[in-house]
């Protein structure tokens, strides 16, 4: 078990994902101090290993991560965990726009409010938010789960695909081929389980499943729809 | 002949130019289906291009080298600006980026082949990373596009370079197509879709939209990478002169431009052909561009949308261009729109196949359908046997050696050592429209409408 | 594209340090904006009698040796009022005690490549082209006083790098207004505005959007009206940061693309595009920081 600092104050970001792209040779945690808002940190991860944030991270913070657990304390910018393939993310603060985006696999989770667009075109990966999420949020989204414990915003799941949407709170508006549907057993226990990973304490029962309609799947020229 | 009145006179038939034949269909074909035309290839309509440029080769003023006996180096290094390992390219055509799902497997195995053969790159499209195309491709782009299909960390690794699309010649400020009959098993799990389903890719990037989030996107990439593959940037040509200074301010090493000739597998044919400008505009504009940032020599360029034969290539390296990409010209190389294929070692013929689609050789615009004649843009397991990787990776490697040839021969001719000395005072217009575009002096005098006059 | 920054001090004693607070904050958006800088800087009002009219001579022959005090005097001679002149380089703050109208006319005749960059009581304007670090530099910055400014990094996407499409961009009297983003539409907006008698410096959209707005204000709307039927009229993609005598105020379009963050405690508020350009300022750390949500207006007063 073997830890390492990182102080990012006045220094590129590159001394950091340096560090984690080079063979970690027994460092199980890497802590950066000192983020103040940088870009890329824990850019394209591929060992696991645990990185501590120890402030405000910017954009794409664990971006196209594999095997990491990141941890940042204190808000993430534009795109975290954007494209991750593995491993998690947590987010303390906030998260700002198209958190999760394109992510294929692993865990992402927000404690506080995700902005916009939050799991737009997602490919496969859980992200969890505690909060609430912005408007287009889940758009285009192929694969995977998006769990809102707070509201989501308009146009929720708007051209979604075959991800499916778990929110607790108040939608403002589905989007288009968007479709609430029931709660099945397999959707409560799925939920109660990823919800547990996620450390989150809400009742599995009281979300509401979203999925898509599939009928923007073929083109149809009787169907009117707007394609 | 003209038919007969009932006077047993000859009558004569008034086409119209703006309702004719063509437009007729059209509007019926709307009028009964209710559902635009998507097609594949790039605009048809005529352009001012490359053929109306000629170049003005050595006389008694300048003198020429000799074709077989003195070397005319075509060597081409591209992405110095950022990157600690730049592309090298042994010729300056390059293989332009196009998806596996618009293209079978087989043909981005004999894309590989080919452009290893001859020394030069291929690029993905929007279906992701092959192994076929990894493992046969000595130097491979990675596309970066608005859908990220398959896109993952370990094919960024894996890449020679990365290009961040923002859009493509045929359709500027829309996203890739595939129709639910080419999104197959394999198709799906790479693009992460329900098999069968029409696949219809955003057009905006899901985390970053403007050129001051691309820079940060472009250094993500980069940290990624640890800076050592180059990153080019591709626009569709529209706002070119903007769009490339924006793109050097984002960090590009390498601006790629696609006019508006440039191919599809499928798109609405009213986009392709209404939206864009012609390449001959666009490289223009993009060598401004560069030139007003005092970046030439240190941001390349390469260009595409309708490059054809080593004369088109010779003409855009005149005109700026470090380097070109051929996507069209690629598949008929492959045998796009021929009248057999070959298979087992022996010509088959593929008329019917034609016949059935609607059309024939020579006219076939048919790859959104997926059931190519001659098994290039198909996912059919039958059809796409039609296209053996020996046999196309041959063709594709005799096109890019005869156009590569053609090029040598013009710059020598014009009494270069090197591809990449043609300039632009090298040319001269044959058209109005040609000149003021190029802003190329019409061929006998020193006119180019709107400048003053003797200035280029 | 473009960065912009915002700063207000809720204290009276921090109004001193506004320049230097603020400067760290330009510099850190630079990547977002490196051709150009700006600001507008909002102080103790001159009173009711008097105009600050910001000029800015970098595009006249003279360019920095422009003779300032020559202008002051004139203008005394010509309209027979007192007329002061605080010069810096290419940048001079001419106060006179007359309506500005005239004054500006005059300018505008005698003086044709000199450029008005704003009118006001409250609001000095500066913006050149270079580094924002050249242009912090260039005005000295660090050293401005007051209670609120607006300030801007610019990458020019279609208009030219010129020092007048640098933002912040005016209308009327101490009223500005930063962009960052993109419009789809200006050319229609200026074709719908200039017959009504609003005048266009430049090809700019952001001028379009300002234009808009000045229309609007000068129609009777109150800002929030005004910014309500910009929704409906501009078209593309904008956060817009907007400064008045006694306010700042932000907005984002629907599809909040461009970004923009706030931090805020009893002492100030502080707004970016990017948090980077925050995190230097005072007990940050415990600051409440928020993103804006799109579509709406937030108003912070002094």
């Amino acid at each position: 078990m073997s830890e390492i600092t990182v102080d990012l104050a006045g220094k590129p970001v590159r001394e950091v994902n340096r560090i984690l792209h080079d063979p970690l040779n027994g460092v199980t945690t890497v802590n950066v101090l000192n983020p103040d808002g940088a870009h890329n940190i824990a850019v394209g991860i591929n060992e696991a290993v645990k990185v501590e944030i120890h402030g405000n991270a910017g954009y794409y913070a664990g971006g196209m991560n594999k095997f990491a657990d990141i941890v940042i304390h204190g808000s993430a910018g534009t795109g975290v965990g954007e494209n991750m393939m593995s491993g998690s993310i947590r987010v303390k603060g906030f998260a700002s726009n198209a958190a999760g985006a394109s992510a294929h696999g692993g865990l992402l989770v927000i404690e506080g409010d995700a902005g916009l667009r939050c799991a737009v075109s997602l490919k496969g990966a859980d992200i969890v938010v505690d909060g609430n999420v912005g408007s287009f949020s889940a758009f285009m989204a192929q694969a995977g789960r998006l769990v809102v414990c707070g509201d989501a915003g308009d146009a929720l799941g708007d051209s979604l695909y075959e991800a499916v949407l778990y929110v607790k709170g108040n939608i403002k508006s589905l989007g288009a081929d968007a479709q609430e549907e029931p709660m099945t057993e397999a959707d409560i226990t799925g939920l109660a389980e990823l919800l547990a990973k996620a450390g989150l304490k809400h009742d599995p029962k009281s979300f509401k499943r979203i999925a898509s309609a599939r009928s923007l799947y073929h083109w149809n020229a009787d169907a009117d729809q707007e394609y | 002949m003209d038919p007969k009145n009932a006077q047993g006179k000859h009558l004569s038939l008034e086409a119209s130019a703006g309702y004719d034949r063509k437009t007729i269909d059209y509007i019926q074909n709307a009028a009964a289906h209710g559902l635009y035309e998507i097609r594949g290839l790039g605009a048809k309509r005529a352009l001012p291009h490359f053929d109306d440029l000629l170049f003005l080769g050595a006389s008694l003023s300048r003198y020429p080298l000799e074709g077989y006996r003195e070397r005319c180096v075509t060597k081409t290094i591209l992405g110095t600006r950022y990157a600690s390992k730049p592309v090298e390219l042994d010729i300056p055509i390059t293989i332009a980026g196009m998806s596996f799902g618009a293209l079978s497997a087989n043909v981005k195995e004999s894309l590989g082949r080919a452009a290893t053969a001859v020394g030069t790159s291929t690029t993905t499209g929007d279906g992701g990373m092959t192994n076929e195309e990894r493992e046969s491709s000595k130097i491979l782009v990675y596309q970066c596009l608005p859908s990220r299909y398959g896109f993952n960390p370990d094919d960024l690794r894996r890449a020679d370079a990365i290009e961040v699309v923002i859009g493509q010649g045929a359709k500027p400020g829309g996203g890739g197509m595939l129709l639910g009959q080419k999104i197959n098993p394999r198709v799906a799990k790479m693009r992460t879709l329900p098999e069968g389903v029409d696949q219809r890719s955003a057009s905006r990037h899901p985390d970053w939209t403007g050129p001051d989030d691309l820079t940060i996107k472009i250094q993500e990439l980069r940290e990624i990478t640890n800076w050592e593959k180059p990153i080019y940037v591709k626009v569709g040509a529209t706002r070119t002169f903007n769009d490339v200074k924006l793109a050097v301010h984002a960090g590009a090493d390498v601006v790629v431009v696609d006019g508006m000739q440039g191919g599809t597998a499928a798109t609405q044919t009213c986009f392709i052909e209404n939206v864009g400008i012609p390449t001959l505009a666009a490289v223009r504009q993009a060598v401004d561009a560069l030139e007003d940032l005092d970046m030439i020599g240190k941001v390349q360029l390469i260009v595409s949308g309708g490059i054809r034969s080593g004369a088109d290539v010779a003409k855009a390296l005149a005109m700026g261009a470090d380097a070109v990409a051929i996507g069209q010209g690629i598949l008929f190389a492959l045998g796009c729109n021929s009248e057999t294929y070959v298979q087992g070692g022996e010509h088959h013929s593929a008329l019917a196949d034609y016949e059935k689609l609607g059309t024939a050789p020579g006219f076939c615009h048919n790859c959104h359908t997926g059931k190519c004649p001659v098994g290039v843009t198909t996912q059919d397991p039958i059809l796409e046997k039609r296209l053996e990787p020996d046999v196309g990776s041959k063709r594709v490697r005799n096109y890019l050696k005869t156009v590569n040839m053609e090029l040598t021969t013009i710059a020598r001719a014009c009494g270069k050592q090197n591809v990449h000395h043609l300039e632009r005072e090298d040319l001269v217009a044959l058209t109005v429209e040609a000149a003021a575009m190029a802003r190329i002096p019409l061929a006998g005098t020193q006119w180019i409408p709107g400048q003053e006059y003797g200035k280029c | 594209m473009c960065g912009i920054v915002g700063l207000l001090v809720k204290k009276p004693e921090l109004r001193p340090q506004l320049g230097s607070l603020m400067v760290p904050m330009l510099i850190g958006m630079t990547e977002r904006g490196p051709d150009s800088a700006g600001l507008a800087v909002f102080g103790t009002p001159v009173n009711e009698a008097h105009r600050k009219i910001n000029l800015y001579s970098g595009m006249t022959e003279a360019g920095s040796d422009f003779n300032w005090h020559g202008l002051a005097h004139a203008i005394r001679e010509e309209f027979g009022t007192d007329a002061e002149i605080a010069t810096s380089g290419n940048h001079a703050i001419l106060t006179v005690g007359n309506a500005p109208a005239p004054v500006k006319h005059w300018i505008h005749e005698h003086h044709p490549k000199l450029h008005i960059l704003s009118t006001g009581r409250s609001m000095d304007l500066y913006k050149d082209i270079g580094t924002p670090t050249e242009v912090s530099d260039r005005y000295d910055f660090s050293h401005l006083q007051g209670t609120h400014l607006v300030g801007h990094t610019r990458m020019a996407t279609e208009s030219a790098v010129t020092p007048d499409r640098a933002h912040p961009f005016t209308a009327g009297e101490d009223f500005c207004l930063v962009h960052n983003g993109s419009l789809s539409n200006p050319n229609g907006i200026r074709r719908m505005l200039e017959p009504r008698g609003i005048h266009f410096d430049t090809d700019n959209d952001t001028e379009a959007a300002c234009r808009f707005l000045e229309w609007r204000l000068r129609e009777g709307d109150t800002l929030e009206n005004a910014l309500q039927k910009g929704f409906d009229e501009l078209d593309g993609f904008f956060t817009f940061l907007m400064g008045t005598k006694d306010e700042l105020a932000l907005i984002r379009d629907p599809f909040a693309c461009k970004p923009a963050v706030v931090a805020e405690t009893d002492d100030y508020v502080a707004i970016a595009s990017e948090f980077r350009s925050l995190a230097h300022l005072p007990d940050i750390k415990n600051a409440h920081v928020f993103e804006p949500a799109p579509e709406e207006m937030y108003v912070w007063r002094t």
